[in-house]
């Protein structure tokens, strides 16, 4: 496949996390937060990943960026595959591909002004010196609609909204074409997600920015993505655009995750039908024979324990993992 | 009008802190009817959370401090109540569950011990009826093997589970009302599904009254009969919950809905975020709380501090501007 559309090519990704025992730290087992994820994502696209917590959703993102060395599988991005290249190639590469992290009170440097922390990818990077790095910072700030004569202050004087802005001019600083966005807007609340949800879209027309946009909120996802991809215990079960997904889902739980989300509408609210799934999601460390989904299906039969459905393509462009989708076309 | 079961008037509340005096609530009035399901709607640090914990005698003083108002709960006040008063009333007649269910449960005592000890304290029962009673309390909130779950520990339950265990044990004493204090925050969105599920089934069972405490809008909607929006300390608006989506009047929750996408949404959706944050407290607003962040602000917002109006019939609004004309109401 070598569609000059695609930016990112992600085939059977595998994180292991081992998990070690006894004095001299025997491996005994291992949490298999990502087990085998393939995806694309396209140039200038926003890919939606969700799921709900401990599903691997945030280990993907990680994986991708090479933050996490994957146990298997590979990253293809600009023609390179990242969990091939190491050391200054790699260096290289991270310029293109940035990160947007979940807790904007946990990823600034409390100790460095906004200026520093923002100038910091540039100077680290060696594409700016020093007088040219304010001016970019100046330029940075104003892109993120924050007062330029904030840079002298520290992370602590701004409010959750303001300190993602910060968050998004640091990783914007090095030009990159990709931003793995990691929950990025479920710490903020409510009146201030908006904020930074319509600036990510403007950046995003403005630089032409691909995002692979993680989060748990499938009304967001729903509002920033193009595609969306749903995660499980490990696994995506189901990846399709972002209409046909939220109109005409086809794995259970997609469906059960989607009838579950609240509507602010009272009317919409009592007519619709939910499917609550029974139980909680099991261990990642521990996973259910065959279909990963089984234990908690309302549709789940004797084969789905014996072997794993294939992520299959059932329309153009939908992908399912799933033994029964067809029933739902 | 039937009798108010629990009648909140003038209520302020107000912190010390290094920084100095938070006036967290300004003024609160509200009242709660028999069986009805009232939601408290707001963002974090409205004071929603404050009211509720006034109410119920459980601010810590100092640095918290009633100011004014009373809260009168069957015929008696339960501001002006000593300690031992309250605690026969807390627990009994008025039951909690609080957002994170990992710390408002004690990890060295096991989830029958816990249960048990409401249904000793006020229902003066022997440990061997209580240890009956909270099999059938465990069952009720449907935990599987109830009997033999008794002797475990919090940190053998899941979230979702542990969240029922508290649900149980605010019921325990069979309460006139139930305290909800964003009880599904912390959850997942499969799980959250499961518990308003349970408590709307518990609702209609045994008819207590509610009040839902939360900043989703969209958990509001499915839940709630009647609405209460705070912002800055006040409630700036309080509706039916129907009449509320279809004909929301202030500014603050018109943008507030405005900011919130929608799963069931179809092709791309505007989100229309409010400019700036929520505002400190550190001052006794003499103006309009939200008039640095309205649209619609007028030179009198700045002035004077709205009061809460009746506009319609149970639908109360605490602001100077009609924003259908953009002209003073």
């Amino acid at each position: 496949m070598a569609d000059s559309n695609v930016l990112i090519r992600v085939d059977n990704l595998v994180k292991h996390f081992p998990i070690m025992r006894g004095l001299f730290q025997k491996q005994v087992g291992a949490v298999r937060a990502v087990d085998g994820v393939s995806f694309e994502v396209k140039r200038g696209e926003t890919l939606g990943l969700v799921g709900e917590s401990g599903c691997g959703k945030s280990t993907t993102g990680r994986a991708v960026l090479q933050l996490y060395r994957p146990t298997s599988g590979s990253v293809h991005f600009d023609g390179a595959d990242l969990t091939k290249i190491k050391g200054e190639e790699l260096r290289a590469m991270r310029r293109k591909m940035q990160m947007i992290f979940q807790d904007p009170y946990a990823s600034l440097n409390p100790r460095m002004t906004v200026g520093e922390i923002v100038r910091e990818p540039l100077i680290v990077h060696n594409v700016a010196i020093e007088s040219e790095a304010n001016e970019r910072v100046k330029q940075l700030l104003e892109l993120v609609k924050l007062n330029p004569s904030f840079s002298t202050r520290y992370p602590h004087e701004f409010s959750g909204g303001q300190r993602q802005r910060i968050g998004i001019a640091r990783a914007l600083a090095l030009q990159p074409s990709f931003i793995v966005c990691d929950e990025p807007i479920s710490a903020l609340d409510v009146s201030i997600q908006a904020q930074v949800v319509n600036l990510l879209e403007e950046l995003q027309k403005e630089f032409n920015l691909t995002y692979l946009f993680i989060a748990h909120d499938l009304s967001m996802v729903r509002h920033i993505s193009d595609r969306v991809a749903v995660m499980y215990l490990g696994v995506i079960v189901e990846l399709a655009t972002r209409d046909e997904l939220y109109s005409h889902p086809l794995h259970p739980y997609s469906q059960a995750l989607l009838s579950a989300v609240p509507i602010p509408d009272p009317v919409a609210e009592t007519a619709r039908q939910r499917i609550i799934l029974t139980g909680d999601p099991p261990s990642p460390a521990n996973p259910p024979s065959g279909c990963r989904f089984r234990t908690r299906c309302p549709i789940a039969e004797a084969k789905c324990a014996e072997s794993r459905p294939d992520f299959r393509e059932i329309k153009p462009g939908h992908f399912v993992a799933c033994f029964f989708a067809d029933r739902y076309i | 009008m039937p009798e108010l079961l629990l009648d909140v008037k003038g209520l302020e509340t107000t912190f010390k802190t290094p920084d100095g005096i938070v006036h967290a609530v300004n003024g609160v009035s509200f009242g709660l009817k028999e069986g009805e399901t009232l939601g408290v709607v707001g963002e974090s640090g409205c004071g929603k959370s404050v009211t509720m914990l006034s109410v119920l005698g459980l601010i810590p003083s100092p640095p918290g401090k009633i100011k004014s108002g009373t809260a009168h709960f069957f015929g008696r006040d339960l501001l002006k109540m000593t300690t031992a008063e309250i605690r026969q009333i807390r627990g009994a007649q008025i039951g909690m569950v609080f957002q994170d269910p990992m710390t408002s449960l004690n990890p060295v005592l096991t989830i029958g011990r816990q249960l048990e000890e409401p249904l000793v304290v006020h229902l003066g029962m022997t440990r061997a009826q209580a240890a009956i009673r909270a099999a059938e309390l465990l069952t009720m909130v449907g935990i599987p093997n109830a009997k033999d779950r008794l002797s475990d520990y919090p940190h053998q339950f899941s979230g979702g589970m542990r969240q029922r265990v508290m649900i149980a044990m605010a019921l325990a004493c069979s309460p006139q009302v139930l305290i909800a204090d964003e009880p599904t925050t912390a959850l997942d969105v499969t799980i959250q599904a499961q518990i308003t599920d349970l408590v709307k089934r518990l609702r209609s069972e045994l008819g207590m009254a509610i009040i839902w405490i939360t900043h989703d809008l969209g958990v509001v909607a499915g839940l709630a009969q009647r609405v209460i929006v705070m912002y800055g300390g006040f409630i700036i608006e309080e509706s039916m919950v129907n009449e509320l989506y279809v004909n929301p009047t202030h500014p603050y929750t018109i943008g507030l809905l405005g900011s919130l996408p929608r799963v069931d949404a179809s092709g791309h959706e505007i989100l229309t975020s409010i400019e700036g944050s929520p505002p400190l407290l550190y001052e006794k607003p003499t103006r309009c709380p939200f008039a640095p962040r309205c649209k619609w602000a007028m030179e009198r917002c700045w002035k004077e501090n709205p009061t809460l109006e009746t506009i319609a019939p149970d639908h109360r609004v605490a602001c100077w501007v009609d924003v259908k004309t953009g002209r003073a109401r």
